[in-house]
């Protein structure tokens, strides 16, 4: 009966692609064919150039077909693709392809692996060993295993999160809390979508570790509204989760309570700043907060709060199973264990690749992504979402490495990599960084509510070739004032997008008068 | 209206972030948030009408008045702008004669700009009544809706 099961995610990207057109065919097919069969609702593989990809399980092994449109059904029955037939769509056995062979996925074992929402199918693949580990170990210990894995949060700061947990663990309070930050707005990043989607119970069970790491008995996960699919997910591992003892007032027999709730956020790009993001979970308005207090002191509701990105909770697990040295094992310098990748823009081969951190940034792109996907020359490429470096292809050698990058004028941020063709005028994606800026701006200070906008003015008078020398210095001086005096990284880090454009693609900044006159 | 407003507000009185959640359910009865929901709110939660206004007028969720009869939502974010957001933009505001963030003249559409909907490796990306499309075009946009 094993080979009539039939792999078809729900991730959002493969609907997105007609995943649930494909699972009618399916299913309307077997029907017709009077063939029994049951559909498994995966996440995605992170292969998004092959979605929808359809698995089969033959002797042990998963094979692919992708991409499939609801067109292809009725041949891939002909085919008998039930028994691994050949058919044009045929990719293999799926874990043998170099993508997925050349990863090390520690975060995103199951993903695309398991049905999200079977706990038996989480166990089966090594799911609650870490949470059971932590169980029998004190929270000193928990911390301790954190501190020794090297882990640094994977949001885009890279904050160590040992520390992190050192802090809340060790401050005296009634009431303590673990916030998962799954605000994931940057373009170019759907990782946590991705495993929220894919291996919900993962998350979960990293943050019951981190509750019992730090003596918290309630965490809130806030997630953005543009994400539905994760949403309803996350909701029903919950249930699942609670069925199952991980969360509640007895998680798993230790005797301590965890309690999870989902809230979903209202359109804010800024929300996935910490302090913002608490602000609007306590239902106001996401105006970010000064530091210090720090969150994890005084954070929701003035109380102690673990905020972490949903990957930095992710790697918790399997860190709690195999031991910090192990996971410090993976990576180089600084930069211990893995991240996953997002390949994402004009690229050939979209989707997700963890990998340990010192891959080259061209081997991601290239190797791995295919180049551009419109077969036009290499122009650039976004690393970390939109507060994040534009490099040209001279860069492409540098390593993956918190260090490495910042020595670069760049940043690793949350492993998002946009590539740009040749057609891409930077000018205009540096005026995007200031638009992006004015539109997502909390308003609270002065250098990135009002800069943003200056920046907008200050380039179009670039283009417009209107006292360019002036504008020029002024666009320099605007940036480092927004540097040094925004509150939070949304005004400090938009010239980041928009120094290293002037700096890498000088061209593009040319006056543009004179340009098209030489033309 | 008054019903309807309070009804989906007052359950979620004593919640964590209970206004934005109030809130969210206002707009999914009304398909917007109705003005009368800053008194009624403000009334509920004992908080002032400024905090509720001021809530409200944050986050870009939340619309003052109701969509057109197709509501379309295009990534115009830097992944989808490398593979060509920028000219499917361009392209949907001609044909529907409308401006971006705002309703056609007959109500036909609602257009709006979303920084990002994770589908960054399958750019560009929309969202059309609620359906995601990834790898989109104009045209596919304008077949969904019908014309």
């Amino acid at each position: 009966m094993s080979s009539l099961r039939i792999y078809v995610p729900l991730d959002s990207a493969a609907v997105a692609l007609g995943a649930d057109e494909v699972v009618a065919a399916i299913s309307q097919e077997a029907t017709s064919r009077n063939l029994v069969i049951e559909i498994v609702r995966n996440g995605s593989r992170g292969m998004h150039w092959l979605e929808p990809l359809v698995e089969v399980e033959v002797d042990g092994k998963r094979i692919g077909y992708g991409p499939v449109a609801k067109a292809d059904v009725a041949s891939l029955f002909e085919a008998d693709f039930l028994s691994g037939g050949v058919h044009a769509k045929s990719v293999g056995t799926v874990e043998e392809l170099p993508f997925m062979a050349d990863q090390h996925r520690l975060t995103f074992a199951r993903c695309g692996v398991t049905d999200p929402l079977s706990i038996a199918d989480y166990q089966a693949h090594g799911g609650l060993e870490g949470v059971t580990n932590a169980i029998k170990l004190s929270q000193s210990d928990i911390v301790e295993t954190i501190k020794a894995s090297g882990l640094r949060g994977r949001g885009g700061a890279g904050f160590p999160a040992g520390i992190k947990w050192d802090t809340v663990q060790s401050a005296q309070a009634d009431q303590k809390y673990i916030v998962c930050n799954a605000d994931e707005g940057d373009s170019g990043t759907f990782a946590d979508r991705m495993i929220m989607e894919g291996d919900p119970l993962l998350l979960i069970e990293g943050m019951v570790i981190a509750g019992l790491g730090v003596g918290a008995t309630k965490g809130y996960i806030y997630l953005r509204s543009e994400y539905p699919i994760a949403a309803r997910i996350l909701n029903e591992a919950i249930e699942v989760a609670k069925a199952n003892k991980l969360l509640g007032d007895d998680v798993l027999g230790s005797g301590k309570a965890f309690e999870l709730t989902v809230f979903i956020g209202a359109g804010a790009y800024i929300c996935g700043e910490e302090t913002s993001l608490l602000e609007s979970l306590e239902g106001k308005r996401g105006v970010v907060r000064a530091k210090p207090p720090l969150p994890a002191l005084e954070g929701l509701f003035g109380k102690p709060t673990l905020v972490h990105n949903v990957l930095s909770l992710c790697a918790v697990p399997w860190i709690m199973a195999n031991g910090g040295a192990a996971y410090a094992e993976y990576g180089q310098g600084r930069s211990k264990g893995t991240l996953a990748f997002q390949l994402a823009g004009n690229i050939k081969q979209g989707g997700l690749f963890e990998t340990a951190f010192g891959v080259k940034l061209g081997d991601l792109v290239n190797k791995y992504g295919g180049g551009t996907r419109s077969g036009r020359p290499f122009k650039a490429v976004q690393i970390g979402g939109p507060l994040g470096a534009y490099l040209p292809e001279q860069m492409l050698d540098l390593a993956m490495d918190y260090e490495v990058m910042a020595q670069n004028g760049a940043g690793v941020g949350h492993g998002g990599i946009v590539v740009f063709d040749d057609s891409a005028d930077l000018l205009a994606q540096a005026r995007y960084a200031f638009e992006f800026c004015a539109e997502e701006s909390c308003g609270k200070c002065t250098p990135c509510r009002v800069g943003a906008v200056r920046g907008e003015e200050v380039i179009d008078k670039i283009a417009a070739g209107t006292d360019y020398d002036q504008n020029m210095v002024l666009l320099e001086d605007l940036c480092e004032l927004m540097v040094d005096g925004s509150l939070c990284a949304m005004g400090g880090m938009t010239p980041i997008p928009v120094m290293s454009a002037v700096k890498h693609f000088p061209d593009d900044f040319a006056p543009r008068v004179n340009r098209e006159a030489a033309e | 209206m008054e019903k309807i407003i309070r009804e989906a507000l007052s359950g979620h009185v004593a919640e964590t972030g209970g206004l934005i959640i109030g809130l969210r359910h206002v707009q999914e009865r009304c398909q917007f948030v109705p003005s009368d929901t800053v008194r009624i709110a403000a009334e509920l939660f004992n908080i002032s009408q400024a905090e509720v206004r001021g809530v409200i007028s944050f986050y870009a969720d939340f619309r003052d008045k109701k969509p057109g009869q197709n509501h379309i939502r295009l990534c115009v974010a830097e992944a989808c702008q490398s593979v060509g957001a920028r000219a499917i933009e361009e392209d949907l505001l001609n044909r529907f004669a409308v401006r971006m963030g705002e309703t056609d003249a007959s109500d036909f559409v609602t257009i709006e700009p979303v920084y990002c909907l994770g589908l960054c490796s399958c750019a560009p990306a929309a969202e059309v009544n609620g359906e995601l499309i990834a790898r989109v075009d104009a045209q596919r946009i304008v077949d969904e809706v019908g014309s």
